[in-house]
Parts: structure tokens; C-alpha cells; sequence
């Protein structure tokens, strides 16, 4: 005769073998004992029928109580089961995580290329765009339009690269500067203009200050009322942009260029600081740029008035402007394409100089 | 230019100190370059006196002398045979670099031969003064103790050295430098008279001018019963100050008034003089050979200009004089010549003869047309009170070319050019002062230009006047605002691709370059050969000697010189220009790589980049730079320094090569003596078409998300080996372009069951159906169609 402390033996007895499972083989078996069709629970099941009704009253909430009871530990110890096979089988795949990685090329951008950027941020705040012209010039846009006359002695401070003559005698040069983008860019735009022109000027020299190849950038306004005063002010702002302080100390020198009139240079004050140089105070002089009011003969050689427009015009050398940012000793490095160098001096392409986030 | 303080005080009446003088050139316009201050270099030496001087008593050689000094009494053994009680003498004390020795004298006493010595006497060579070697400098005179040792030896003159623009020649003569030291207001211009010598007789030597262009006016006259003497100490000492040896009393005037006056000169032996004229010609070519004073044969062509009696060519007019007819100590009468020769001439002529001199460095800039009388009057002046003699009258042929111009000033253009708002009286009084003739009333002057600035003509030259003896540091520097309205970011196109490209490549392991414009010719001649009219005529060096066809050279050979530092793994790319002609659009901007084929090492495998890693990096740069990469054909057309089997173009069209990419050629690396093999490729950014225009908004369409999922099919072919992949999948996606979504290469294979000389190719197919799923029955007809423009495209066949 069933009574439900008979269950309770039963239910300890299965309890007992479910927790005691290895594996989830052992725990089915156990299931199909006690669960199965002619399990030890479903077999008292069957027996309900037979019994009387107030006997199943009791009886089979017990029984029913129990089955769930049993499926519910069953559960649970399979998920305890199935979460072991699995840390077991992970711990198999174990590997050495302290193993280097492959190693992956860094690769950088070129110093020059950054402080371009950076003079093409801090001029279009000041709404210039870039200009370009080409490396092989002709003479009269490199010296005769720039009002070199023919045969002064303004022509030989330059060093010029020429190419052999052609059939006719004429001999194109290598641009000695970045000023024929002034005259590309006057005989094709109308004014207001205010563009820089950043690239690469040839001149025949070599030692560790001079490549035959460096780089120039241009800057030149020309409206109806750009005066002197304009252009201190913009070189001066573009200073203290660039060398990203607040206290530039600089002066302004008379000097002579032909394609200028008036002409000055522009020395900032710096000192050495370590193996670099802190550019804005300090107590020596460096000259850092020549410039000018745009010479009336040049405003005319390109069909515009002297006397209704006037502008001005800077040269600056953008290797040395890197060099002295970003204290690389030796301008020939910068052409030797070394990949230690280009890795220590370089610049990530993640970055990109702009206002918001800063020039570098 | 070198000038010394107390020349330049000659003509400039000045209490300034030498800075305030330096930094008053500085801001005129005149760079300083050094200043050589001997009291600044010798300032540790003073006078000191022996008080007394006796016998070592250990030295035969030495004396030991008790000096009174500028630091009081002192020790000093001295080894001097000349050193005496009662004598003045020049002391270093302890720790002073001895210039002549180059040492520094120990900071602490140091015993010789038992005697504490605490300091030094010097000898004139020991202060790099003088020769004299043979015993300490035995002061002449009472100087005080302490003095400083440059004064008592009358060596306190510092020497200026600074740059002459060449605008201005006229700094190239002191009094030049003087005049525009006063218009700054530092001093005074004093009134130097040149003095005027009246002659005696007429000069037997006359001047004919045959060639006015070149030397329009020509004044000169002799001097008879002249005595070429050593020059006196003062005019040997100016001389020597600016670094020029005195040779004797006529050449040394010549020289003083060239650099006093910027005045050159030439004085002749009237003894070698033959036929009583000399005159100023064209050079007639060998029969005007004549020896230089630079002791060099030259025979003046008709481009030059000779200055000839009726026997011989005398010399180079404004450039150099001839060994015949210079003076010497024999030299007894002489013919001045004081003339003004063509700059452009006189520079043609120096350029093409080589020769380099002071008249020259003079008359190529331009020398004052006006001064031939003063430089004549000046230097026969000189001659009578130094050599003696007797001057004839002046001849004077041809006349001083036109003064510059008047230049119409309205004063307003100083402030429309520099915004310095200066009163009119104030630009009259610095036009004034530098020699300039302001006239006129009204706000609109007439400015007389001196005969000595022929750089002025124009309206901004006297605004530069103005405003650089104002001061720069005047101006008013005012920032520059954008202009109103919106801005337009200004970078062109080529700029942003050349942004992007260089971006894609850093991120992809690349390290940028910069290399040279210029390349070797014959490694050049390895991709194709320099461009027609891009060989220089004076290169650097003859390894770049012409600009460079492809950047693909410099960035090889330093791959190599990496490897040979032990980075043989480095990749290297440049965005930069080569050049196909010498006209303005023969340059093109490329992006250049290089990629070695080097193994790596790791644990885990060893790995090394092929031909399909560089293409890869080529799609990531096109990509980037905004090439239409979908629509480029990649064709194994490459030229022939890239490896035959393993490179390839990418193309628009038949003609538009936009990248070349694959392993470079063998032979190139053996000639470049590159070892192993290399990766490169090469992308014109000029080639990618501009993109088009769109509405001018910046709104995409709208997305179109399929929402049934994809099928995916497998086919695989059996085409001939020649059969390029990409033909066999642009078929199989023509085959039904509006379901058809992609194509990939699952699988090649050749060898067993692939019969020989074909490739089995595995493609995935994916459909993407639109409106409803597709059946069994409608993928069939799509693989069908598939399968046949594959084959017909191919000849090749579904392998079974």
C-alpha cells in the first residue's frame, strides 16, 4: 500500500543518485528510472487509478508534487553537468596569453607634411586657401614677372638650378622659391585674394642648413587696402598660432627683395631650451622670414593696378619651420628617409591638426 | 662690407656706443653680419707694471716679476728675455684663453720651478696681433695700470661687417653708410670736402669715348713727377682693418676711395701710355689680349668693353686693369682714370671672363654716375700729399648718365601702404636727410632722387625710405580677420586626396617619405627615362642630374640603406610629384609605395606579403582618394620594370591608367642593387576623374535594406590558365545585374582532376530577391544564365 512516507524514501533515494551523476549519460539514466515510462515514479502513477478516491486525494498531489520536484533537480544538475563539461573542454583549449603578437609596421607621416597641414589650419582661419604651381618654371615666372630685371645681381643670390636649353636657347629652371604662385595665381584670380602656397624650391647648395631640395610656403593678400600693418599683424598671429604660444617677441627689419617694396625680414626672439629651441622669448634674434608689400611693378606685370590694388607677400621655409618646432637637428635628415627617423619624428595619421582638437 | 668704427666716425659725427650703432644699422636695413670688437675679445688683457724683475732662483731662463696689476700686485714668472723692472706690459690673469696658444691659462696658481706664478705676460703673437714672438709686448708710452691692453696698443677699433643688399650700392662706400646712419638720427653727417686741386697744365693724355653705352662719361688726368711710396700708417691701417693688403701709396688710394666713396678708380704709368689718347671701345677679341693684374691672359670680345691706347687693350674697363700699364715703385708720372661703366655691361663681362673685384663688385650695382669729378678731385689730392707731384688739368669726356627721374609723391601713400600715419613735415625732413629733394606745397611733392639711388623710381620706393628710417617697429600690427560671409573650405580636390591617400597609407603600416625631385639619370633610364627637356644643365652632383620620371627610385634605394641598418621590413611611401615634360602641366602628383617581401619570424607562423597584400593597399588608397574603384579594370599591363608575371595596371577605360602596382622587375633591383624582392606600386592622383557634382546637398538617398534573405550559390569553372579571374567574374555578375549582389573567389585549384593548362575557379554567387522568396525552379534560370555568360565569356566550362 502507497503512503507518502514512501514517497519521501523514494525522493530522497533519487534526489540522492541525481546529485551523486557524473555525467549527463548517468543523469538520464536516473531520469528514465524514476521519470520514465516504467520509471519507479511513473509506474506509481498508474497505481492512482486503483486507488479510492479520497486515497488519490492525497496521493496524487504527492505524487505530482514530486515528479516536479524530481524534473526540477534534474535540471538544475544538468546545468551544473553541462557548465562543467564546458569549463573543462575551455580549460583544454588554454593558451600562453603572455605570447607576443605579430608584430604590425607603424606607420607616420612625414614632419613636413604635418607642419603644411598645420600652416593650412592656421591661414584658413584667416581665410586663405592653397595654392600650388608647378617645380619647372619658366624665367619669367620665377624672376622677370617677380621684377628680377634681367641681368641684376638680385639673379645670382639665388643659386638657380637650370635645365639644359632647348632648341631655341631657352633654359627652364627649377623654382628657386615659392613666389611664382604669386604671379599663377594673380594672372588667373581676381582680388580680393589671400592665398599660401606651400612646396617644394631648389637651389644649389648643400651642407647640414641647406638641401638642394626644401620646402617654401608662399602667403600673399592682395585687395584695396591690405597695408604693412596687416601684414605684421598676420605674421605675428600666425607666430604665436603655430609656435602655439601667447608672448612672440618678433621684429621687423628693412631689407631688399626684388618683388617687394617696402621689404623687411622678420626675426622672432628664442632660446634654447635643451636640444631645442623655445621660439617667442629668449633673448637672440633669428630670422625666420623675408616679406613686403607686393612691388607695384609686380601687381602691373600681372594687369592689376598699383594704385587701385596693394597687398603683401611672406616667404618662410616650412623644413625649418619643422626643425625648429619639433627639434630636428639636421635639415639633410629630412630627405634621407630613414625609418628610425621617420618613426621618431613622424606624426600618427589619427591625427590631423584643426582648431578644435589642436595642431599636433 | 667691413667697415671700422672709426672710419665710419670720419663721416658721422656720433656719441653713440658700437651697439647703439649696430642695432641703428639693424633697423635701417643694413644686417649686421659680425662685429669684430677687439676690446670685447681682449677684454680680460690690461696693462700691467713691473715693479720689479729678478733672477729665478732655480731658472737660468725665468724671471720672477712682482706686476702691479688691475687686480693689485701680482707673481708672475715669466720666461720672456725682455722682461725688466719698469716696464709696461700686457697681463692675463688667471683662467684667460690665450687666443695665440689656444689654451686657457689654469684657474689656479701654478708653481714653476718651485715659484707660484698668477698669471701671464703676453706676447703680441700671443694676442694674435702681430708676429712678434720674441718677448712679452713692451708697452710704449704712460699708460695706466689697468688700462684696457687693446687701447694702449691702439688696437680698440671694432670692425662692422655687414650685408649690402643689392638695391644699394651705395653702401658699399662708408659715407654711404654714414648718410643714412644720420637719417635714423643717430648722429650727423659732417661735411667731408674731397678738396679741389687746381691744375698746371693740360693733361697730354686725351680720352675718346667709342662706345657711350658702356662708358658714357670718362674724366681723367695725369700727375707727373709722383713718387709711389709706402703708404703712411693711417692709410695702411684703414686698409688692413677691411682686410685688405696695402701694397703702395697709388693702388692704396685707388682702394681707400673705393670703399670710402664707392668710387672705383684706376691710375696708369703715363710711361707705358702710347699715342696720347686712350679711349673706351669694344673689345676686338685676340688682338686685345692682354694680362690681367690677376696675372691671367684674357682676350676681351665685342660684348666687352676695353679701356686702349692706340697700341694695346689696357685693361677691363670697370672690372680690371692690365700688368702693363700698372704702377710701380718706378711709376713716376701716372694718368687717372675716374669713369662710369654700364652695371649690366660690366656684369656680362665679369660673368663671362670670371673675374671677381672690387670695381667691378661696384659697377655691376651701380655706381654713382656724379662722383667721377670727386673721386678724381679726391684722388689727385691724396697723390700731392702722399707721392708729390704736379696734377694737369681735368679732361672730361662724355657726360654722366641721366640723374633718376622725379618721382610725383602724394605723402597719403605712406599710410596707404604701411598704415603709419606720419605728418607731411616729417617724410620731407627723412626724404631730406638721405639726400633726397623734396619740393612742392601741397600734400603731392616732387621728389628730386640723388644721383647716387638709382633704385628709387617709384612711389613705394619712398615709402620704403620713409618708413624704414621711421621704424618698422612702428608699423601697427593688425590682425587680419576672415573675410565676411561664409567660408568655403578651401582645400581643392587634389589636396584632399593627397590628405587621404597619405592617411589610408599610415594606417596601413606605410612610413612617408620625402625624397628628391631630382634622380640619376641612368637609374631613371630603369623606368623609362627622364622626361624631354628635364635634364639639368648644373646639377648638384651628377647622381641628380635629372627630375625624376617616378619616385619609385629614391624609395627603393632607401628601403635598401634600411635594410643595411638592420630594418629590412620597413615600407616606405611618398606623395609627391614626378615629372613627364618640362611644360607647366608635365608634373603629375603620385603616390608612391614600397613594400619589401620579407618573411617575418613569430611564433605562431612565419608570414610574408605578396602581390595581393600591394593590391590591397592600392584599393585602401584609391578607396580613400575617391577613385571610382568599382568601375577600374585591372588589366597585366604593366611596363617593363615591373615583373612580368606578377603586376598589373588599374585602369578607367582602355586608356586611363590610374595605379600600376605588383613585384618590380628583377633587373631594375640588380641595377638599384636592391637584394631580394620588393612590392611596389605607383597611383597618379591626377588620373582619378573629378567626381560629379551632385545638387549641392549633402543628403544621401535613401537607404534601401532588402528584407528577404540572401542565396548564396556555388559554381565552379574549368577555364584556360590565360583566362584572367576577373573576366570570369565580371560574367557571372552581368548575368543578372538587378539580383545578382556579389561575387567572390572561394577557391582556384589546378593539378589532379584539372586537366593540364586550365584552373578550376570556385565562385559564390549571392542573390538578393526583392519582393518574394526566390523557388528552386527561378534560382535554376538564374544559375543558368550565370553559367552561360560565364562560358561564353570564358570558353571555359562548369565543372561537373
Amino acid at each position: 500500500m502507497l503512503d507518502t512516507s514512501n514517497l519521501d524514501t523514494l525522493e530522497r533515494d533519487v534526489l540522492d543518485q541525481i546529485e551523486a551523476a557524473g555525467d549527463e549519460a548517468g543523469l538520464d539514466e536516473i531520469r528514465v528510472s524514476a521519470l520514465g515510462k516504467k520509471g519507479s515514479v511513473s509506474l506509481m502513477m498508474r497505481e492512482l487509478g486503483k486507488m479510492s478516491p479520497e486515497e488519490r486525494q492525497v496521493m496524487g498531489p504527492a505524487l505530482n508534487g514530486l515528479k516536479t520536484r524530481l524534473n526540477d533537480a534534474i535540471t538544475a544538475r544538468k546545468d551544473v553537468l553541462e557548465s562543467a563539461a564546458m569549463d573543462a573542454a575551455l580549460a583544454s583549449e588554454t593558451v600562453d596569453i603572455t605570447l607576443p603578437v605579430r608584430p604590425e609596421r607603424q606607420g607616420s607621416l612625414h614632419p613636413i607634411t604635418q607642419v603644411m597641414e598645420e600652416l593650412a589650419v592656421i591661414f584658413a582661419d584667416m581665410g586663405f586657401a592653397v595654392a600650388e604651381g608647378p617645380d619647372v618654371e619658366d624665367d619669367f615666372h620665377n624672376f622677370t614677372a617677380l621684377n628680377f630685371p634681367e641681368g641684376h645681381p638680385a639673379r645670382d643670390t639665388q643659386d638657380t638650378f637650370f635645365m639644359k636649353p632647348d632648341a631655341e636657347g631657352m633654359r627652364k629652371v627649377l623654382r628657386t622659391h615659392t613666389s611664382p604662385v604669386q604671379i599663377r595665381t594673380l594672372l588667373k584670380q581676381k582680388p580680393p585674394i589671400r592665398i599660401i602656397a606651400p612646396g617644394r624650391v631648389y637651389r644649389c647648395d648643400w651642407d647640414q642648413t641647406h638641401t638642394p631640395m626644401f620646402h617654401q610656403v608662399e602667403g600673399l593678400v592682395i585687395d584695396k587696402e591690405a597695408n604693412m600693418g596687416h601684414l605684421k599683424g598676420v605674421l605675428l598671429d600666425f607666430i604665436a598660432a603655430f609656435f602655439e604660444t601667447d608672448q612672440v617677441e618678433a621684429r621687423f627689419r628693412p631689407h631688399h627683395f626684388p618683388f617687394t617694396e617696402p621689404s623687411a625680414e622678420m626675426d622672432v626672439k628664442y632660446e634654447r631650451v635643451g636640444a631645442g629651441v623655445k621660439v617667442g622669448s629668449g633673448n637672440q634674434w633669428m630670422e625666420i622670414l623675408g616679406c613686403g608689400m607686393v612691388h607695384p611693378n609686380v601687381i602691373r606685370n600681372c594687369g592689376l593696378d598699383p594704385d587701385e590694388y596693394q597687398g603683401f607677400a611672406w616667404g618662410m621655409g616650412v623644413d625649418r619651420l619643422a626643425m625648429l618646432k619639433y627639434g630636428a637637428p639636421d635639415l639633410r635628415d629630412f630627405f634621407n628617409s630613414d625609418a628610425r627617423w621617420l618613426a621618431h619624428y613622424g606624426f600618427s595619421p589619427l591625427l590631423q591638426a584643426n582648431l578644435a582638437t589642436g595642431l599636433s | 662690407m667691413k667697415f671700422p668704427l672709426s672710419w665710419l666716425k670720419y663721416h658721422l659725427e656720433t656719441d653713440a656706443t658700437l651697439d647703439e650703432l649696430a642695432k641703428a644699422m639693424t633697423m635701417a636695413g643694413l644686417e649686421i653680419e659680425d662685429i669684430d670688437n677687439p676690446a670685447e675679445k681682449f677684454a680680460d688683457f690690461s696693462v700691467a707694471y713691473v715693479q720689479e724683475a729678478v733672477q729665478h732662483p732655480d731658472a737660468d731662463r725665468l724671471r720672477v716679476c712682482t706686476v702691479e696689476t688691475r687686480d693689485g700686485i701680482k707673481q708672475i714668472v715669466c720666461g720672456a728675455p725682455n722682461a725688466r723692472t719698469g716696464m709696461r706690459a700686457v697681463f692675463a690673469p688667471l683662467g684667460t684663453y690665450i687666443p695665440g696658444l689656444d689654451f686657457a691659462l689654469d684657474k689656479k696658481p701654478r708653481k714653476i720651478r718651485g715659484v707660484e706664478s698668477h698669471g701671464m705676460m703676453c706676447s703680441a703673437k700671443e694676442l694674435e696681433l702681430g708676429e712678434d714672438h720674441d718677448g712679452i709686448i713692451d708697452l710704449e708710452g704712460d699708460w695706466e695700470v689697468g688700462t684696457p691692453a687693446v687701447t694702449a696698443l691702439g688696437q680698440d677699433d671694432p670692425v662692422i661687417d655687414f650685408e649690402v643688399t643689392p638695391n644699394r650700392p651705395d653702401w658699399l662706400g662708408v659715407r654711404g653708410i654714414a648718410r643714412d646712419l644720420a637719417a635714423t638720427g643717430i648722429g650727423t653727417l659732417k661735411d667731408v670736402p674731397v678738396g679741389e686741386i687746381e691744375g698746371t697744365f693740360d693733361s697730354p693724355v686725351t680720352i675718346e669715348l667709342d662706345w657711350p653705352e658702356a662708358c658714357p662719361v670718362f674724366m681723367g688726368r695725369m700727375i707727373r713727377g709722383v713718387k709711389n711710396v709706402e703708404s703712411p700708417e693711417w692709410l695702411k691701417k684703414a686698409l688692413t682693418a677691411i682686410g685688405l693688403r696695402p701694397i703702395n701709396a697709388l693702388a692704396d688710394i685707388t682702394n681707400l676711395i673705393s670703399y670710402d666713396r664707392c668710387r672705383p678708380l684706376h691710375v696708369y704709368d703715363a710711361a707705358k701710355l702710347e699715342g696720347g689718347v686712350i679711349r673706351a671701345r669694344k673689345g676686338r677679341g685676340e688682338a686685345d689680349t692682354f694680362e690681367a693684374l690677376d696675372n691671367k691672359d684674357y682676350a676681351p670680345g665685342e660684348s666687352m668693353c676695353v679701356i686702349a691706347d692706340d697700341a694695346r687693350c689696357l685693361g677691363l674697363g670697370g672690372v680690371m686693369g692690365g700688368t702693363y700699364s700698372g704702377c710701380s715703385e718706378e711709376t713716376t708720372d701716372v694718368f687717372i682714370e675716374s669713369a662710369w661703366f654700364d652695371p649690366l655691361i660690366t656684369r656680362a663681362t665679369a660673368k663671362a671672363t670670371g673675374i671677381d673685384s672690387d670695381a667691378k663688385y661696384r659697377f655691376e650695382r651701380g655706381v654713382d654716375p656724379e662722383s667721377c669729378r670727386d673721386g678724381i678731385e679726391y684722388a689727385t689730392r691724396l697723390i700731392l700729399e702722399i707721392c708729390g707731384g704736379e696734377a694737369s688739368h681735368v679732361v672730361v669726356a662724355g657726360e654722366a648718365p641721366a640723374k633718376p627721374a622725379d618721382i610725383e609723391f602724394p605723402v597719403t601713400e605712406v599710410k596707404r601702404l604701411t598704415g603709419l600715419d606720419l605728418p607731411r613735415d616729417e617724410i620731407v625732413r627723412i626724404l631730406a636727410t638721405l639726400g633726397f629733394e623734396p619740393k612742392g606745397e601741397g600734400d603731392v611733392l616732387t621728389v628730386g632722387v640723388p644721383s647716387w639711388r638709382m633704385d628709387c623710381s617709384l612711389k613705394a620706393d619712398l615709402v620704403e625710405e620713409v618708413a624704414r628710417i621711421h621704424g618698422f617697429d612702428h608699423l601697427n600690427a593688425t590682425s587680419l580677420k576672415r573675410l565676411p560671409g561664409r567660408f568655403e573650405a578651401p582645400a581643392t580636390p587634389m589636396q584632399l586626396r593627397a590628405r587621404y591617400a597619405r592617411r589610408a597609407l599610415a594606417g596601413r603600416g606605410y612610413s612617408e617619405a620625402v625624397t628628391w625631385s631630382f634622380a640619376e639619370k641612368s637609374q631613371a633610364a630603369l623606368f623609362g627615362g627622364h622626361g624631354e627637356g628635364l635634364e639639368l644643365d648644373n646639377p648638384i652632383s651628377s647622381e641628380l642630374d635629372v627630375m625624376r620620371p617616378t619616385a619609385l627610385i629614391h624609395l627603393l634605394t632607401a628601403m635598401q640603406a634600411n635594410a643595411d641598418r638592420g630594418q629590412a621590413d620597413a615600407a616606405l611611401f611618398e606623395v609627391g610629384p614626378i615629372y613627364l615634360s618640362d611644360a607647366p602641366d608635365g608634373q603629375r602628383l603620385v603616390v608612391t609605395g614600397v613594400l619589401p617581401i620579407h618573411a617575418d619570424r613569430h611564433w605562431a607562423g612565419s608570414r610574408q606579403p605578396d602581390v595581393f597584400d600591394i593590391k590591397a593597399d592600392v584599393e585602401a588608397v584609391l578607396n580613400a582618394a575617391g577613385a571610382p574603384v568599382a568601375s577600374l579594370q585591372t588589366v597585366a599591363e604593366a611596363r617593363e620594370w615591373w615583373h612580368p608575371g606578377r603586376s598589373g595596371v588599374m585602369r578607367l577605360g582602355p586608356k586611363n591608367v590610374i595605379a600600376e602596382f605588383g613585384e618590380i622587375h628583377l633587373r631594375v633591383l640588380k641595377a638599384l642593387d636592391i637584394d631580394g624582392r620588393v612590392l611596389a606600386f605607383e597611383i597618379v592622383l591626377d588620373n582619378i576623374p573629378q567626381p560629379k557634382k551632385g545638387n549641392g546637398l549633402k543628403a544621401r538617398t535613401p537607404l534601401e535594406k532588402a528584407e528577404l534573405t540572401p542565396v548564396r550559390r556555388d559554381f565552379a569553372f574549368l577555364v584556360d590558365k590565360s583566362v584572367a579571374a576577373d573576366a570570369l567574374i565580371r560574367a557571372a555578375k552581368g548575368a543578372d545585374k538587378a539580383m545578382i549582389t556579389g561575387v567572390s573567389v572561394f577557391d582556384t585549384y589546378e593539378g589532379q582532376g584539372v586537366p593540364e593548362g586550365q584552373v578550376s575557379i570556385g565562385l559564390e554567387v549571392t542573390l538578393q530577391p526583392r519582393e518574394k522568396t526566390l523557388t528552386d525552379e527561378e534560382i535554376d534560370v538564374i544559375a543558368k544564365k550565370i553559367v552561360d555568360k560565364a562560358v561564353k565569356a570564358t570558353g571555359g566550362s562548369l565543372r561537373g
